[in-house]
């Protein structure tokens, strides 16, 4: 089914935009009103705290739930309008990355990372071949014949960004992906995702409990020579496109750079980084 | 626990009666749109047919052996113990058969569909399923409808047939019934209209098992507790659904009869 033609005026340089975004939970307001815009091959890490809509907000923009109000344009269909079976293309564009992995734990990893490529019928070699990139691009490629419950947390993590990318998608949405594991393998995701937006170029959301994710982002990069992630030392001039936005209240208080972040006064935001109260 | 009003009670069981509607039509009206998940449903009829074969089979032959039993005393007053038959066989093609052979499937099936797609509810892998552009009524929904209502049809054939034999042990063996009069008076006595209203309740009982099963499953919340609320409300649900069908299709089928 052709998708609608309610295309947002700024398609071209916006991946998703949010407008006066609205919406409750049995009485309770999570988000109210919140507007803001992920620029293509920006990445936008999300923080507040637990239950401020964070989650929410990457739910909305698959269309998995919809707003009470406002309009969320995603790679330039407004998704507030569209129906399920309409959606269900749109979703083929967009990868998300669950906060408790969300992998089919009657599947194989091979399977669960090919799901998309087994409903479009691909042909089995070229599926086999996508899977293992896929796999080797979050180096795990030989778990490839084990199920989901023989793997470890940050494996599953690691198994549903390969499932995520497998098809390139133009938007990738992440959900506490780091949430619940220890340092080190929380290092090794966040480098798979700062992989994914420096060599693949994608647009992405992040959401973040933890604020050394965020940071870890803006001031590293991938170097694809030494397979490692290197930090910016000083250049903050450097670009790297990830930017912050802080939810409170069901709104944004802040949506900015890094270095917009560091020399914030806001005392709520202040407090949240663990910054001393401006005098 | 705090109290509901009642406005909010009915409210939500006209949402839920809602839902319910949905999903089965959309259970049906995907039997006709792509992609049609083919290789599902077979593995869901092996699941759920040949894996109730056992208990279906053990139902069928105790039922006809009880019935047997039960009735054998009241023919004999009348002195038309040789009926026997004819009184297992109708019982069995046009009630137990079908009413039995579902509740069994019911309590095995419905159950395992609500636990299986609640576990998925409650761990995202549904929102995950569409989130990769994959709608769960299609994947996982329809095919467990079809399975069912196609598998249930001849389980309770099959049950049937046990039944049958199960009277005929206890005919022959406990009562002394002569096998050819058993066999030949319930034949005899069976006509199309029975045969009929025996194989046509299966089709909507294996309707209602998957599709409440489903409903129940997927509309789990509460984590692992609500997965287990989820199972008992579905086997619930699904068996009253069951025996107040059954009494409508009675109704109907004999009033035309």
């Amino acid at each position: 089914m052709p998708l609608p033609e309610n295309l947002s005026p700024d398609t071209i340089h916006k991946a998703i935009i949010f407008e006066d975004v609205a919406i409750n939970f049995e009485g309770l307001q999570v988000l109210d009103g919140i507007s803001f815009e992920l620029k293509r091959g920006e990445t936008k890490v999300l923080l507040g705290i637990a239950g401020s809509g964070k989650s929410t907000i990457l739910k909305l923009c698959l269309g998995l739930i919809k707003p009470d109000s406002g309009r969320i344009h995603v790679l330039g269909h407004d998704v507030t309008a569209m129906t399920e079976e309409q959606l269900f293309e749109l979703r083929n564009k967009v990868g998300i990355v669950f906060q408790e992995s969300a992998l089919f734990d009657s599947m194989k990893v091979r399977d669960n990372v090919a799901f998309r490529l087994l409903e479009e019928k691909i042909p089995e070699k070229e599926i086999d071949d996508r899977v293992r990139e896929a796999l080797r691009f979050v180096e795990l490629e030989h778990t490839i014949d084990m199920f989901p419950s023989e793997l470890s947390g940050g494996m599953r993590r690691r198994v549903g960004i390969a499932r995520a990318i497998i098809t390139q998608p133009e938007v990738l949405l992440y959900d506490s992906p780091t949430g619940g594991l220890d340092p080190i393998t929380s290092t090794t995701i966040i480098e798979l995702i700062m992989k994914q937006r420096d060599v693949n170029k994608s647009s992405s959301l992040l959401v973040s409990h933890r604020l050394q994710d965020g940071f870890m982002l803006a001031t590293h990069y991938y170097d694809a020579q030494t397979k490692h992630m290197k930090a910016i030392e000083g250049q903050l001039a450097r670009d790297l496109h990830t930017t912050f936005l802080i939810l409170k209240d069901g709104k944004v208080i802040f949506d900015e750079t890094v270095a917009e972040l560091a020399k914030v006064k806001d005392p709520y935001i202040r407090e949240y980084l663990f910054l001393e109260p401006v005098a | 626990m705090a109290l509901s009003s009642p406005t909010l009670v009915l409210k939500r069981n006209i949402a839920a009666a809602q839902d319910y509607y949905l999903l089965a039509a959309r259970s049906v009206t995907n039997v006709f749109r792509r992609p049609r998940y083919i290789a599902d449903a077979i593995q869901q009829a092996d699941l759920i047919g040949v894996g109730s074969l056992p208990i279906v089979v053990l139902t069928g032959m105790f039922t006809g052996m009880v019935l047997a039993l039960q009735s054998a005393n009241t023919l004999n007053r009348f002195g038309s113990l040789p009926l026997i038959g004819q009184l297992v066989s109708l019982s069995m093609i046009r009630e137990l058969g079908p009413v039995l052979t579902s509740l069994m499937v019911a309590g095995r099936n419905a159950s395992g569909m609500a636990s299986e797609l609640g576990s998925m509810k409650v761990t995202e892998q549904i929102d995950a399923m569409r989130a990769l552009g994959t709608d769960p009524s299609k994947k996982l929904v329809t095919p467990r409808v079809l399975a069912t209502t196609f598998m249930l049809f001849f389980l309770t054939i099959i049950s049937d047939l046990v039944g049958l034999v199960g009277g005929y042990f206890v005919s022959s063996v406990l009562l002394g019934v002569d096998s050819f009069q058993y066999w030949n008076t319930s034949y005899q006595s069976l006509t199309f209209d029975d045969v009929f209203m025996g194989l046509i309740k299966p089709v909507f009982f294996g309707f209602i098992i998957s599709t409440v099963g489903c409903y129940y499953g997927l509309s789990t919340t509460g984590g692992t507790q609500g997965v287990g609320r989820s199972t008992t409300q579905a086997v619930v649900a699904a068996s009253i659904m069951i025996l107040i069908v059954n009494t409508f299709i009675t109704r109907i089928l004999l009033g035309s009869i």
